[in-house]
């Protein structure tokens, strides 16, 4: 399909496509209440509890009154239906603030100011500098005489370098007045999600004559969201609007998320249903043969004949309403309610704020905090999140001295500060370098001072740096560059740039000193590009050496070379570069064949050190939740080195002589296939061995290897614990998510950009970072922070907590149903099968809104480690992965507990009330108060940690249970009129109550104490440890292992010097295409001093 | 969306101003008690336990032994031998007269309470269990509604008072015992509870078409006295949660010497017969747990049994393989060093 945009066509082609209105809401003020009941309806439970309470409403069948269904039922849609509301308004309010906002955009042949959502296909649109792109256009002017405007689009891909975007061929020169009635079409495809491609055809009407069809790209685009930069103005032709551009395809719809909790409580709930099922059969069939055989007999019950309907369905249906408790409608308002409570904890955390910007943690989902306790896998990106993407200068080495030092930068060392002062020619040809040689814009503000507009980071530091190095870039007219050094005003004209490519990997400018007159080559880059065309004469050891240590150090290395040329020199090599510089075909290659033509014989002059600072604790946050048994993905759009690169200085491949780095590339399908098995291969011999393998592939591998080997990948998915993807596109990072996702692992994905959102939506937990790159991801997210480090406490602490609490909770809630619906099918036995009811309307419903619920909803509050043991020992999240604290297993226990209770309940309180005192009323508050006083000393067991308000919520439910029973008893209309304070008077009550509760609880504590003591999982033994007072245990193992980067990154050593870290590529490369290879088969050795789990093993637990 | 420079700016001042309050609940670091179940602990709690039931279970058991208790089943025996068909027989109008004899075991001292049970009987069958109308039996202005109450809610189109088919099946056997051929007097009076009385019943509620359809259940009411005096009706309309159960008939409230001699004088006319439920008349007195019930003492003295006994067998754990609680070695990552 393709779409025709007609260029300031106000008629009736405009109407083809939509307007620019965003539109995120779900739902629409018509649609509300059908689409949201029916989307509460898919979930099992509630269709559940509809069925019930619709069967309830025939007298017939119900024991009880319908009220005792209906009324929470409706409480509880109202309650989710209403937060859906309230989440949905407030996106709406979002968007109509973006949709109103106001642009220029010519209408009719004149400028107006129009609002954002009446842009129309084929509009023109003007922007000013600084102004936000409304929809994706195709430029078609700018301010610059060579039709270039610059855009930021950080909120696109999360690359905060600024972009160059160029006004296409047959628009270029035309006036800006012309621009306004300037007619034509252009034709392009239907919307899609590819923010890296874009392939147009521009065709203008007279009188615009031009014959040939111009073809656009990508680089003629100005896509929604981005940024208008360093650019007056710049204006273009809306192609894609509102929901339909290419931020909005790739936006996808968010699911709703459903937490791994939630899924095995449906589970759960499931398997219930279909043991309720059994139970009503089987009471059914009893009921029925019980009826045949006795129920004639027994004259007082007068039983009618019916026909054989009766039989089949009203005795199962009612036993299927009187079992119909054993699903606990209170379990969901209770977990909608611990967990926005929890999500309060994280909003409140005083530890996770940033103390810099002080902004707190928020969670935006509410619903999602017993899965961070589940993480498994970490999918990370990069740059400004492992990273503050501020790189800073370092150190360098200039001539064989090194400047700067463990103590300090080169930027304050006094013998560089010193040789600029006495004006050494190395030191100031290397300054030269790092002030002009690059493409760097200095800007000078009204108050004088100058601001760096860099395309990439590393530029914007070494220009940074070199001004403080008294080197001062001032302005650059033209071909004329200003300097400023020691006071003097140096003028140089750029003759030549031979432009970074990244076969090269390294740029060079040829500049004439206009003092002087002389020319020169000035080039910098990576090591490997530099050193082999060094002047054969000069000795380059010591620069190999400083690449070498400076590496080691994590810091990016840039090489720095220059050259006089002759004037015949360069005159000669001009014609030859201007030439390839005009060719039609091969133009890549020929241009670097004319650069290799001057670039040799190079002086070197030194290597500059830059650090991309890593985010505080970032490699102790990497190490610690390694222990806690996560495995962490790097999933990023740069460099495979760069990427390599901060891998290893934050312990993400720590290296030491056990790991493996293994590299899968390849640009065909043969090749990324051999690639791939070879690497499987080490993987499965390496899973037996104590030795840890991460492995790196790029994003056009990436490509070929999930559409064609995507079995062979998600093999080497689970195997690995660490893997490092480059290069790779926001849609494939979600791509990998999935792919994780459907190995059944809980995922996280942790971004900061606007490219990270997908994968952020797509995983199971997005958290977003909310950095510089804006707050596109931290918007997108589930829950946002502000450092990487804040990254531990979300999952050790409230994650670990969340699932610990939801974990008992969600199990209590089932077992306290279940004991309640046993103790009326035990009732049933004797009540002649007949469905008999032995609680009132009011008893049950209180039962499960009050009694047994205010209790457990305190365990929000419960702790089974304090924090320090939990960051001290985060293996003990251990627990928490692949549901191992709530599974059917744990389940069982539970429901042998509620089968327990429910035969101690029902015997004693029988037995003890036999003959003149099986009073209905009477008995049935002896067995219901039975329960009670059980559930509150359940709940005082599993309960860890003692506040103030879980004795409140525990003894004062109980006092609060006498207190609403005395009040039913005193109202002369109810049924229960007196009933509790004649019990209360009773001797007999108190003894049997107590000897429900021992009976009841003395072997359960028995059996917690035996195992506490002699079987202890490993959070009774850290509980232990806690409690008894004294030190913490000896961690001696995990204290002692090397923590600093700097401490584990001295130990490196690669076996490849290829794989050194030639750190100079420019991040702005818009072809997947530029990708290097390590090498064939380069793989290198690393060590991973990790806790290991190896993969067998977590498999295995995961089975427990 | 805005410009990317005051977005962050006014979000964060927004977020400054939504910087939480420090407070230990929402820090979640309120004060809190982390009890941890020694091996003294423990077993201490478990003696404890031991040392108070098994007195409480001593001192129930006794009170169960110390009440008098006379049982006497009657409903085969009050067949005529003759009759082969109990249900036929019973179902014949006609007094059915039956003497019993019963011998004092043990002094009992007044009050003595006199009760009928009734085992294999359903009241708590949900046909019959709700099969009543307490807005009927309250108030005389209601004696139309007759909801609940089917298959007995109305006679011939006008609305029974007391309907449904728990009044229907009234209990009517009588006794009237004597000893040594002097009347005892049984006390009819104040054996419903008083709340049923003044509240449930109403004093000027009479009964109204009572058994007078074609199929008679149990017991006829005098339709001159109200139902707040009718205490027969009001003790059985509190229907029994076990298909076995006793309900007060009367009480007597002289005292009766060992080996004292009783004579029943029975008008058996209620049908047991048809679903073989046995009627028993039974003579107890009462302790201050109530009428004779060993379970209560049975279950505490097993319960503080079993506790001595877990408290004696943990004590020798404690005692044989002592185990220091919270010992690092059994936290496996310290311990297998092939996991790090």
């Amino acid at each position: 399909m393709k779409r025709y945009a007609y260029i300031n066509d106000d008629g009736s082609s405009q109407e083809l496509y939509r307007d620019n209105r965003i539109s995120n809401t779900k739902y629409t003020l018509l649609n509300f209440l059908p689409k949201n009941l029916w989307e509460q309806f898919s979930r099992f439970m509630n269709q559940y509890f509809l069925l019930i309470a619709c069967l309830q409403l025939w007298p017939l069948i119900t024991p009880v009154n319908p009220a005792s269904t209906w009324g929470p039922l409706i409480f509880i849609f109202a309650v989710s239906a209403t937060k859906e509301a309230w989440d949905d308004y407030n996106r709406y309010v979002s968007d109509k603030k973006a949709n109103e906002r106001e642009v220029w955009v010519v209408k009719n042949g004149i400028k107006k100011l129009i609002q954002a959502q009446n842009i129309r296909v084929g509009n023109i649109v003007w922007l000013r500098e600084n102004d936000e792109v409304p929809c994706d256009l195709v430029l078609m002017g700018t301010s610059d005489a060579q039709g270039l405007c610059y855009v930021e689009t950080s909120a696109l891909d999360g690359e905060t370098d600024l972009k160059t975007r160029v006004v296409p061929p047959a628009c270029m020169g035309i006036d800006a007045e012309l621009l306004q009635k300037i007619k034509g079409v252009i034709e392009c495809p239907s919307p899609d999600r590819d923010i890296r491609r874009f392939d147009g055809n521009l065709r203008l009407f007279p009188p615009f004559i031009d014959t040939d069809v111009c073809p656009l790209t990508i680089k003629n685009t100005l896509l929604q969201t981005c940024y208008l930069r360093n650019t007056e103005w710049a204006c273009g032709v809306a192609i894609y609007t509102g929901n339909e551009t290419k931020l909005g395809m790739s936006r996808g719809v968010p699911e709703p998320k459903l937490t791994a909790v939630d899924a095995m409580i449906d589970k759960l709930t499931g398997a219930i249903f279909i043991f309720q099922i059994v139970v009503v059969i089987v009471l059914g069939v009893a009921g029925n043969i019980w009826k045949d055989t006795e129920a004639r007999k027994q004259w007082y019950v007068k039983y009618p004949d019916e026909g054989p309907w009766y039989e089949l369905l009203v005795i199962p249906l009612r036993f299927e309403l009187l079992c119909s408790i054993m699903i606990p409608i209170s379990i969901k308002v209770s977990l909608d309610l611990v967990k926005s409570l929890y999500a309060k904890f994280i909003d409140w955390d005083e530890k996770m704020i940033d103390q810099e910007t002080i902004t707190p943690a928020h969670a935006t989902n509410t619903a999602i905090s017993e899965d961070l306790g589940q993480v498994e896998y970490i999918l990370t990106d990069k740059t400004g999140t492992l990273t503050e993407n501020k790189m800073i200068f370092r150190r360098c080495c200039i001539s064989g001295v090194f400047y700067g030092n463990e103590s300090g930068d080169a930027l304050k060392d006094p013998e560089l500060l010193s040789a600029i002062e006495t004006g050494s020619p190395d030191v100031i040809r290397f300054l030269t370098i790092m002030a002009i040689g690059n493409a760097v814009i200095p800007v000078q503000s009204k108050i004088g001072a100058i601001q760096y507009k860099a395309l990439s980071p590393d530029e914007d530091a070494l220009v940074q740096a070199a001004a403080k190095l008294q080197m001062i870039f001032v302005d650059r007219t033209a071909n004329i560059l200003e300097i400023r050094f020691n006071g003097r005003t140096i003028h140089y004209e750029v003759l030549e740039t031979l432009e970074f490519t990244s076969d090269r990997k390294k740029m060079s400018v040829v500049i004439k000193d206009n003092n002087t007159g002389k020319i020169f080559l000035l080039t910098k880059g990576a090591d490997e590009a530099i050193l082999p065309c060094a002047d054969a004469g000069q000795q380059t050891r010591i620069f190999t050496e400083a690449v070498e240590q400076y590496s080691q150090l994590g810091l990016r290395t840039l090489c720095f070379a220059w050259r006089e040329l002759m004037a015949d020199e360069y005159h000669e090599w001009s014609l030859v570069f201007k030439e390839a510089n005009s060719t039609l075909v091969d133009r890549e290659w020929r241009i670097a064949e004319a650069c290799q033509r001057i670039e040799h014989d190079f002086e070197v002059l030194g290597v500059s050190a830059i650090e991309d600072h890593l985010q505080d604790g970032v490699p102790e946050t990497i190490e610690t939740l390694r222990k806690a048994g996560i495995n962490f993905w790097m999933l990023t759009g740069d460099k495979q080195n760069t990427a390599v690169q901060i891998a290893l200085s934050c312990n993400f491949i720590s290296p030491e002589p056990k790991g493996q780095l293994l590299m899968i590339d390849g640009k065909t399908e043969d090749e990324v296939c051999r690639s791939l098995e070879r690497v499987l291969l080490t993987m499965r011999i390496t899973t037996s061995k104590p030795k840890d393998v991460a492995f790196v592939i790029d994003g056009w591998a990436l490509e070929i290897a999930l559409k064609h080997y995507k079995k062979a990948f998600t093999d080497l998915a689970i195997l690995s614990r660490t893997a490092i993807c480059c290069r790779v596109t926001p849609s494939q990072k979600a791509q990998l998510v999935e792919i994780l996702k459907s190995c059944d692992y809980r995922t996280l994905a942790i971004g900061d950009g606007g490219n990270d959102v997908r994968m952020i939506q797509q995983a199971d937990i997005g958290v977003g970072i909310s950095g510089r790159e804006g707050l596109q991801a931290a918007r997108a997210a589930d829950y946002s922070i502000c450092k990487f480090r804040f990254l531990t406490r979300l999952i050790l602490v409230h994650g670990r907590y969340s699932y610990n609490r939801t974990a008992f909770l969600s199990q209590y809630s089932f077992y306290k149903s279940l004991l309640i619906c046993f103790i009326q099918i035990f009732f049933s036995f004797v009540s002649g099968m007949s469905g008999t009811s032995l609680f009132n309307s009011v008893s049950l419903m209180a039962y499960n809104v009050f009694y047994t619920s205010i209790p457990v909803l305190v365990s929000v509050l419960d702790k089974d480690l304090s924090e320090e043991t939990v960051m001290q020992h985060p293996q003990i999240l251990f627990y928490c992965q692949a549901g191992r604290l709530l599974n059917p297993s744990t389940f069982a226990g539970w429901f042998g507990r509620s089968l327990f209770h429910a035969v101690v309940v029902f015997t004693i309180s029988l037995n003890a009330h036999a003959y003149e005192k099986s009073e209905m009323e009477e008995l049935s508050m002896v067995a219901l108060s039975g329960c009670v006083w059980l559930q509150a000393f359940v709940v005082t067991m599993e309960t860890n940690s003692f506040t103030i308000l879980q004795h409140l919520a525990i003894w004062g439910n109980l006092v609060a249970f006498y207190a609403l029973n005395f009040a039913f008893s005193a109202l002369p209309s109810s049924g229960m009129y007196t009933i509790m304070f004649r019990l209360c008077g009773q001797p007999s009550y108190w003894f049997t109550i107590f000897l429900i509760v021992l009976a009841g609880m003395g072997p359960i504590f028995a059996l917690k104490y035996f195992r506490y003591t002699y079987r202890p999982s490993k959070i009774n033994v850290l509980q232990q440890a806690e409690r008894m007072g004294g030190p913490i245990l000896s961690l001696g193992t995990i204290e002692s292992q090397p923590r600093t980067v700097e401490r584990e990154v001295s130990t490196l050593s690669i076996a490849q010097s290829k794989s050194r870290s030639p750190v100079y590529e420019p991040l702005l490369s818009d072809s997947p295409n530029t990708r290097r290879s390590l090498g064939a088969g380069g793989t290198f050795e690393f060590f991973q001093s990790q806790m290991r789990l190896s993969s067998v093993y977590s498999r295995n637990c995961k089975d427990n | 969306m805005e410009n990317p420079d005051t977005s962050t700016s006014t979000s964060t001042v927004r977020r400054n101003s939504k910087r939480p309050k420090y407070s230990k609940f929402t820090q979640q670091e309120l004060p809190a008690c982390k009890p941890i179940l020694t091996p003294r602990w423990v077993i201490s709690a478990f003696m404890l336990i031991s040392f108070v039931f098994i007195p409480i279970g001593v001192a129930t058991l006794f009170a169960s032994r110390d009440v008098v208790e006379i049982v006497d089943r009657y409903d085969s025996a009050c067949i005529p031998a003759n009759e082969t068909d109990k249900v036929k027989y019973i179902q014949t109008p006609g007094d059915k007269p039956c003497n019993r004899t019963l011998r004092v075991p043990k002094r009992m001292k007044p009050p003595i309470f006199v009760y009928y049970q009734l085992e294999n009987f359903y009241q708590n069958h949900r046909r019959y269990v709700k099969s009543r109308n307490d807005q009927q039996l309250r108030d005389s202005k209601e004696a139309n509604s007759v909801s609940g109450c089917k298959p007995e809610d109305y006679n011939n189109g006008s609305a029974i008072v007391p309907c449904g088919l728990i009044a229907w099946s009234l209990f009517n056997d009588t006794y009237s015992l004597s000893r040594n051929n002097v009347p005892l007097n049984v006390s009819k009076k104040d054996i419903s509870w008083k709340s049923d009385r003044e509240h449930k019943f109403g004093k000027d509620v009479y009964p109204k078409n009572f058994q007078s359809g074609g199929l008679i259940g149990g017991g006829i009411l005098d339709p001159n006295i109200p139902l707040s005096d009718q205490e027969d009706l009001i003790v059985w309309m509190r229907t029994a949660a076990l298909p076995n159960f006793r309900k007060l008939y009367g009480k007597i409230e002289v005292e009766l010497q060992e080996n004292d001699v009783i004579d029943v004088a029975l008008g058996n006319n209620y049908n047991t017969y048809s679903f073989n439920g046995k009627k028993k008349l039974v003579l107890s007195t009462t302790s201050w747990l109530g009428g004779k019930n060993d379970f209560l003492g049975i279950a505490y003295l097993t319960v503080g049994g079993l506790c001595f006994f877990l408290a004696m067998v943990f004590t020798v754990v404690y005692l044989v393989k002592p185990r220091q609680l919270g010992d690092p070695s059994y936290l496996s990552w310290n311990r297998n060093p092939g996991w790090h």
